[in-house]
């Protein structure tokens, strides 16, 4: 200890690690940033989206770039850790000068990122069903808001006869907007208030919760299922499920141990797409519902040549640390493919890759033709898609049921039903 | 000590101190690219690294200096950060999204009035103060217990694992006040200055720097004076301390309640710095990549744990981005590398060194 000559070049390897990242850039290159969790525990979600990144990038750049310019990936990886999805923005913005960034999963994530973002004025694509109530100037939302995921799939079951609602989710933003958004709908639409399990609280006279809420990675459901089983019993009942990860496999073993069926009590998921079937147990869910704005199983055109092109890309040109073998497609990976070409849109469209003029120009409303179909974004900054409902099959894909066209994106929907 | 000792830990000190100053002042009045520019960014970042680096150092007064293993030094360090983000969450006032005096969440959750201990968050001085008091008491409190039922060793260690882990899981809740899983973030201004301004970006980080050599000056402080000696004394045979007539129940409360007080400070210049706090910041692991730089910087030592904080969390920064996919396995191999060659941290090299190849002079010491 105390010796100047190793501080020193301590010192100097800091200062030198701090500018190091510091290079020119090609001239004929635009950067743009690809802002995901490689590492930690939404690494099995969030890498499948860095991947469809790459690809669009790849696909884009052999059909001639953007405005003449080759798109440039700049990674960065936000390993689940919030406050590094801070820095990594700031990074992305700051230094590489990223003209767009692609990128976050969680809304804790989003929220660290919103203000960089703000502060800079970057351009960030969000591509992940979320609750809400939320709308920067600098953020685009392809993501699913609530009224293209949650409404739609309540409208459904409503239409199929169902007459009971058990809400049940993690006990975070997302789920506690989701389910009081859908308490708030259901009773608009003549559900009396005793028909809606899981606990409703209130404040005063005002309904601030509703629903069941358990912790992240939460195992123990066996006093959940027996009070959905009862719920259930009086039959026409339904479960909305929006529990967020790992802690679905011991939820939907609980139910099939219970001899609940989705006859009986079909339950609808908001968190689980084809991707998540990769890594989960598919056995317990045959059956039950998911609502997407994509599902693979779209017998189109465009989805199959999408999901051919991503295949090839996968076998021919993926680099090394992609996996490559039983990869599929959802709706969280081609609403992050539909971001990019929107963006390419919008830059054409505004012949520049200036941010304000770009998103002047994403605001006027630009279309793109994906593989769920046609995206057109609004002044809202959010997108108006179509919408899935599907049933889980044996193999992790989904059987589409019903198909709702051109759904528009409100983020603001707490209190308006 | 000798002379010469102190001489190469003033000099020391100084050539810190001068690295750190020359960051601002680069800043000011530096190029705008090049090897001497340092952006906002850069220096914002930098400034988080010092609060990590105090945050080790106070960890070091407990593992370093009196043996205690804590693994809750990152909750203390939560606790301050909590503090400082209501009095920001208090400041955002009504440029919040819902446009209204209640923070978001609260306006989400349905609160109609302010909970009644947010309200004397308004004020800074009664934050400035909780700052210190709050991690303070919780130690005081948690110590005061284990202490007592004279828990040691491994057993403390795992104690203070288990508070954090609780403490994480009440944060966690919607309905615990304070923010749930998001936490505070979207904070606008501290004192009425924009947090986002390049003067702001500057104070926030001399401050930091401020602290750093204040905990230093503790640190150094106290290992001069009767009570630095009887903590080390506890850390090499506890049992002769107390069977000397020392109460080391009372001497390592102390420590402790000091510890988690600067490491509160710490949080508390973090959170204006990284633009945001959520409860994953006590999380068990948090605790122990604390341990880890303490480890890597060197254990024991006053400037190490500094240091180890500042490299890893610098190489951190520099690996998610350089090679994103291959980063964990870049960083688990520097601390076995640590573990296995360096056992006195990077600090330890030159002595390391120096006994290999000078090994004839036979004088030198760690």
């Amino acid at each position: 200890m105390k010796n100047l000559k190793k501080l020193t070049i301590s010192c100097i390897a800091g200062l030198f690690l701090s500018f190091s990242s510091l290079f020119a850039g090609d001239e004929d290159s635009v950067k743009v940033g690809i802002l995901h969790s490689l590492s930690g525990t939404m690494a099995i979600s969030e890498t499948s989206l860095r991947d469809v990144l790459l690809f669009t990038i790849d696909e884009i750049n052999k059909s001639g770039g953007v405005l003449g310019k080759q798109i440039e990936a700049v990674q960065a990886d936000g390993a689940s850790d919030w406050p590094m999805f801070a820095e990594k923005s700031e990074q992305l913005l700051a230094q590489d000068e990223c003209a767009a960034v692609f990128g976050c999963w969680t809304s804790v994530s989003r929220k660290y990122a919103l203000p960089v973002f703000e502060k800079y004025n970057g351009l960030l694509f969000y591509p992940v069903q979320y609750e809400g109530e939320e709308e920067s100037p600098n953020i685009f939302y392809t993501a699913e808001a609530v009224g293209q995921q949650a409404i739609p799939a309540v409208d459904y079951l409503l239409n199929e006869g169902y007459t009971k609602f058990y809400l049940i989710g993690t006990d975070y933003v997302y789920p506690q907007t989701t389910n009081i958004v859908l308490f708030e709908y259901l009773l608009s639409k003549g559900i009396p208030v005793e028909n809606i399990g899981g606990g409703i609280r209130y404040e005063g006279d005002v309904a601030v919760s509703a629903g069941n809420y358990t912790p992240f990675g939460h195992t123990d459901f066996q006093q959940i299922v027996a009070e959905i089983t009862d719920f259930a019993a009086s039959g026409d009942a339904c479960v909305i499920n929006t529990i967020n990860g790992d802690a679905n496999v011991p939820f939907f073993k609980e139910i099939a141990a219970s001899g609940l069926t989705s006859d009986d009590c079909p339950i609808v998921s908001f968190s689980l797409s084809e991707d998540e079937f990769r890594s989960l147990p598919t056995k317990d869910l045959v059956g039950h519902l998911g609502c997407w704005t994509y599902f693979m199983s779209i017998d189109s055109k465009a989805n199959k040549k999408f999901i051919k092109s991503f295949n090839k890309w996968l076998k021919k040109s993926a680099p090394d640390y992609v996996q490559k073998e039983g990869r599929v497609t959802c709706s969280p990976m081609v609403l992050s493919y539909n971001g990019v070409y929107l963006w390419k849109a919008a830059v054409e469209a505004a012949g520049t890759f200036e941010v304000d003029a770009v998103i002047a120009a994403l605001e006027s409303g630009i279309s793109f033709d994906g593989p769920g179909g046609t995206v057109t974004t609004q002044a809202n900054h959010h997108v108006t898609k179509n919408v899935f409902i599907g049933e889980t099959l044996e193999d992790g894909q989904f059987e589409i049921l019903e198909v709702m066209e051109n759904v528009y994106g409100e983020p603001w929907l707490k209190g308006t039903f | 000590m000798t002379n010469k000792n102190i001489f190469k830990e003033l000099g020391a000190s100084g050539v810190i101190l001068a690295f750190l100053m020359l960051l601002p002042i680069l800043n000011m009045v530096g190029p705008d690219s090049g090897l001497f520019s340092v952006s906002a960014f850069q220096l914002s970042l930098w400034g988080k690294y010092l609060t990590f680096a105090v945050l080790a150092m106070s960890l070091n007064l407990l593992w370093g200096y009196t043996g205690l293993l804590c693994l809750c030094q990152s909750l203390f360090f939560a606790l301050g950060g909590y503090m400082m983000g209501m009095y920001l969450m208090l400041m955002i006032g009504e440029r919040g999204a819902y446009k209204s005096v209640l923070p978001d969440f609260m306006v989400f959750l349905g609160y109609q009035d302010l909970p009644i201990h947010w309200a004397p968050f308004y004020n800074f001085w009664f934050t400035s103060a909780a700052i210190l008091w709050v991690p303070g008491v919780v130690a005081l409190i948690f110590g005061y217990l284990a202490f007592r039922s004279r828990i040691r060793g491994v057993y403390f260690s795992i104690l203070t694992q288990a508070l954090t882990y609780a403490s994480c899981l009440l944060f966690y809740r919607n309905d615990f006040t304070f923010g749930g899983n998001n936490g505070f973030t979207d904070f606008k201004d501290i004192l009425g200055m924009d947090l986002n301004s390049i003067e702001t970006v500057r104070i926030l980080f001399i401050s930091s720097v401020v602290l750093l050599f204040l905990t230093y000056f503790i640190t150094s402080f106290l290992l001069k004076t009767k009570l630095g000696k009887i903590q080390q004394a506890i850390r090499d045979s506890e049992n002769r301390v107390l069977f000397s007539g020392y109460s080391t129940a009372n001497f390592k409360l102390g420590i402790f309640v000091l510890s988690a007080m600067i490491a509160g400070a710490a949080g508390a210049l973090y959170v204006p710095q990284v633009g945001g706090i959520n409860p994953s910041l006590m999380e068990a692991a948090k605790s122990l990549e604390v341990v880890v730089w303490v480890a890597v910087g060197g254990r024991g030592t006053k400037w190490g744990p500094a240091i180890g904080a500042i490299f890893v969390n610098l190489l951190k920064s520099y690996t998610t981005q350089a090679f994103p996919d291959y980063w964990l396995i870049f960083m688990g191999g520097l601390f076995v590398f640590v573990v296995l060659f360096m056992p006195q941290g990077l600090i330890g090299v030159y002595n390391q060194l120096k006994e290999k190849f000078l090994k004839k002079e036979g004088t030198v010491s760690v």
